[in-house]
């Protein structure tokens, strides 16, 4: 018997992972929770059906999230992770001895819960002592909250379902208040590929490019998500992210990465014609 | 007690969708087959039972099984005698409901601040309003409620009066004392006929304002569509005890259609039982919803999101805990602005803004996630928009002086005469904010600088502007 896990990346494409066995089946108040192991990619983790990470490619990701705002910004001392419930993002913040704070919201429980027993290799960092999590909605969240934290960071799943929220223009207006007035906010940002992914590309950037000074997006590949070509967005109040980066003082760190560096930190901001084509029409 | 799980209406409609029927009757799109565009649009299932009427899907004009059955059941549900569905909007209701009790120079009490389709209801019949001033809060400036002694006063002086006429609650959620109308209207002879297009909910919630029915009331105009979940222009006209609704049925007969619509009925019916058998539920979680938004929205400052604490024993008896109305005058913009960014800036699109208020419908529909983005765009407007508040319009209501009868008036010889020009001279139309659809002049009503200034005013801010001949409302038409 062969079993295969598909998940749809347009009406007309699917991606399939061949599967070893389930490994945890279940539903919280807001989605379907799924983990499977497979040969090629190791541990998968998915939310209703969409692929958040597997074990072989999730360091592109977390690494992409947080190494490029650390890189600029001199001094982070309090972030706010907004999402990240599989704890990949929290796992590369904690390697920065120079933050001192870090609170993360994520509105499912269950998922947290599940990625801790079942996902080591990213949750290994959730119980570190200067992470707090709050179990509730990020708009609410964020919303309270002014001149607080230095750096946002938006790990949010897609623009429908319990995410949605997320890529409102009132939540990235109530992240700028909640920063400080050299803060930086990093957003899950989509993809450029596919038509609608595109769409909700263009209209988180339009969105936080209302709301922040400096508003640009970088890319990264990440090869188990649709087309394989995503964006972060990197919004800032005062550091340009790539005439700000600090090159020695990243590297004196000694950081050990797998695909971050700094000179592909600068390249990651040069994105294709047809990307500036979107974001700019 | 009859079987409110039952839709009879519905059940009609479905077995008669199932059955494989040639139609040779109205309407010509036979189930979609000849639009099929708007077969696509709405889907087929909904073209389907579009179908006009026929023995056994009963005639809303003369209903004898399946529509009965299902007023029967509606009836029951609301605590009435009798129910009626409506298809033209509960405007038909209102109007229905007042010339089933007045004819021509018969006298019915009512606050100024009624809903238009009331004042439309003058004009076709001829009846005279004796109008009780609403009390007018200060401080948000909308109008209130009927005070019980201003009642009582206009009763004595017009003791020849037919009906009362009361809304219930106002748009903006706040009831006068019911009980205390019904009784001193019977006492003295009179009817009394309700506007509860926006008290569905009351029937069926709990904590909520005592509705018409349970009041004793005549006869009420209830919108099902608005809190009640049906399609939009359904509704529901129902009568009490000292009514004969067999009359009514004659007087809702001169003007509605005579091919009422499946799609609007059978919602009706659908939504009575949805109501009776989740009603409890539903407006608990509405109420929930209202009350943490309302926290959540006083907590950014600024605004005032209002409920309860307003009632005070004279102009506001009651208020309706689900109606999420915000003051936001304070922050230094109109309702109507901060309707206005919802929808462009933030896309989210609320139920009114006037000058100083907004009024957003919660309902169990919402999610978490709509009350938290309307907090929270709400919060941005403040953040980015908010100015001085000095030199704003400060009160929604302006108390008319009424100098002919609205139907002598709207047929009066007339001319049409720049806005500027009007002080002085008699209305001879409607002019208002749509929504929320409160005359600021009826036909009859001395046009005077205040009413121009504000009209004026509300033009700037944005307002939607109605009842006029002229679109732009830059000219009135005068009585010559």
């Amino acid at each position: 018997m062969e079993l295969w896990f598909t998940e749809e990346h347009t009406e007309n494409v699917r991606f399939s992972i061949k599967i070893d066995r389930q490994v945890v089946n279940t539903k919280s108040r807001y989605q379907q929770i799924d983990i499977f192991d497979s040969k090629e990619f190791g541990r998968v983790f998915a939310l209703d059906g969409y692929i958040m990470l597997t074990e072989k490619d999730e360091f592109i990701y977390h690494e992409m999230i947080t190494h490029v705002p650390m890189a600029v910004h001199p001094g982070v001392k309090k972030v706010l992770v907004i999402g990240a419930g599989d704890g990949g993002t929290i796992r590369e913040l904690t390697r920065y001895d120079s933050i001192e704070h870090i609170d993360m919201v994520e509105i499912d429980e269950k998922v947290v819960e599940v990625c801790k027993e079942y996902l080591p290799f990213t949750a290994c960092k959730l119980d570190d002592p200067r992470v707090h999590i709050y179990y509730q909605d990020g708009l609410r969240y964020v919303r309270t909250k002014s001149d607080e934290y230095d750096l946002i960071i938006v790990d949010s799943t897609d623009p429908f379902g319990p995410g949605e929220g997320l890529f409102t223009k009132e939540f990235y207006g109530n992240c700028y208040k909640a920063l400080h007035e050299d803060g930086i906010l990093i957003n899950q940002h989509e993809s450029p590929f596919y038509k609608n992914d595109a769409k909700a590309a263009k209209n988180a950037h339009d969105k936080i490019a209302a709301a922040f000074p400096i508003s640009l997006v970088y890319q990264f590949h990440m090869p188990t998500y649709p087309s394989g070509h995503w964006l972060f967005g990197f919004a800032s109040k005062k550091y340009h992210p790539v005439a700000d980066i600090r090159y020695d003082d990243w590297n004196a760190l000694g950081i050990k990465t797998g695909y971050y560096n700094t000179a592909l930190h600068a390249g990651s901001f040069a994105v294709p014609n047809y990307v500036l084509e979107i974001l700019k029409g | 007690m009859k079987d409110q799980e039952r839709a009879p209406l519905y059940e009609a409609l479905e077995e008669h969708r199932n059955k494989r029927i040639a139609h040779f009757d109205v309407p010509g799109h036979k189930g979609g087959r000849g639009n099929k565009m708007l077969k696509h649009f709405l889907g087929e299932d909904c073209l389907r039972a579009d179908v006009n009427s026929m023995k056994p899907l009963d005639n809303l004009c003369h209903p004898v099984s399946v529509i009965r059955q299902a007023q029967e059941l509606a009836a029951e549900a609301f605590g009435a005698r009798e129910a009626m569905f409506i298809v033209n909007g509960t405007t038909a209701a209102v109007q229905a409901m007042i010339m089933s009790v007045c004819k021509a120079g018969d006298k019915i009490i009512m606050p100024r601040n009624v809903h238009r389709s009331a004042i439309n209801a003058l004009v076709i019949c001829g009846a005279v309003p004796v109008y009780v001033n609403p009390g007018v809060n200060k401080r948000l400036g909308i109008p209130l409620g009927m005070k019980n002694e201003d009642i009582e006063a206009a009763v004595r002086e017009n003791p020849d009066a037919k009906a009362i006429l009361i809304n219930n609650p106002t748009y903006y959620g706040v009831c006068s004392d019911l009980a205390f109308i019904v009784k001193l209207a019977h006492e003295h002879n009179m009817k009394v006929l309700v506007d509860e297009a926006h008290g569905t909910h009351f029937y069926f919630g709990e904590d909520l304002p005592l509705s018409a029915m349970a009041a004793g009331a005549d006869m009420s105009a209830v919108s099902m569509h608005k809190t009640g979940g049906s399609l939009t222009q359904s509704s529901m006209l129902l009568t009490g005890e000292g009514i004969n609704s067999d009359y009514v049925r004659q007087i809702v007969n001169l003007t509605q259609t005579t091919s009422g619509s499946y799609l609007l009925l059978s919602s009706l019916d659908l939504a009575r039982k949805n109501l009776s058998l989740n009603g409890k539920e539903m407006f608990k979680k509405t109420i929930d919803h209202a009350e943490y938004a309302r926290e959540e929205i006083n907590n950014i400052g600024g605004y005032y999101a209002y409920s309860k604490e307003l009632i005070d024993g004279e102009y506001i008896h009651d208020f309706d805990a689900t109606k999420l109305s915000v003051y936001t005058r304070d922050i230094g913009l109109a309702g109507i602005e901060v309707y206005d960014l919802l929808r462009d800036e933030y896309d989210i699109q609320i139920e009114f803004g006037d000058l100083g208020n907004i009024l957003a419908i919660v309902s169990a529909g919402d999610r978490n996630l709509e009350i938290e983005r309307l907090i929270s765009a709400m919060s941005e407007i403040k953040r980015l928009y908010s100015k001085d508040p000095a030199g704003m319009f400060d009160h929604e209501y302006i108390t008319p002086h009424v100098s002919t009868l609205p139907q002598q008036a709207f047929y009066s010889e007339k001319e049409s005469l720049p806005l500027e020009e009007c002080q002085g001279r008699i209305c001879g139309e409607f002019a208002m904010c749509y929504p929320p659809g409160i005359p600021i002049l009826a036909p009859g009503e001395l046009i005077t600088a205040e009413i121009i200034s504000y009209i004026r005013y509300a033009k700037s801010k944005g307002c939607f502007m109605t009842g006029t001949e002229d679109i732009n409302m830059n000219n009135i038409q005068v009585i010559r």
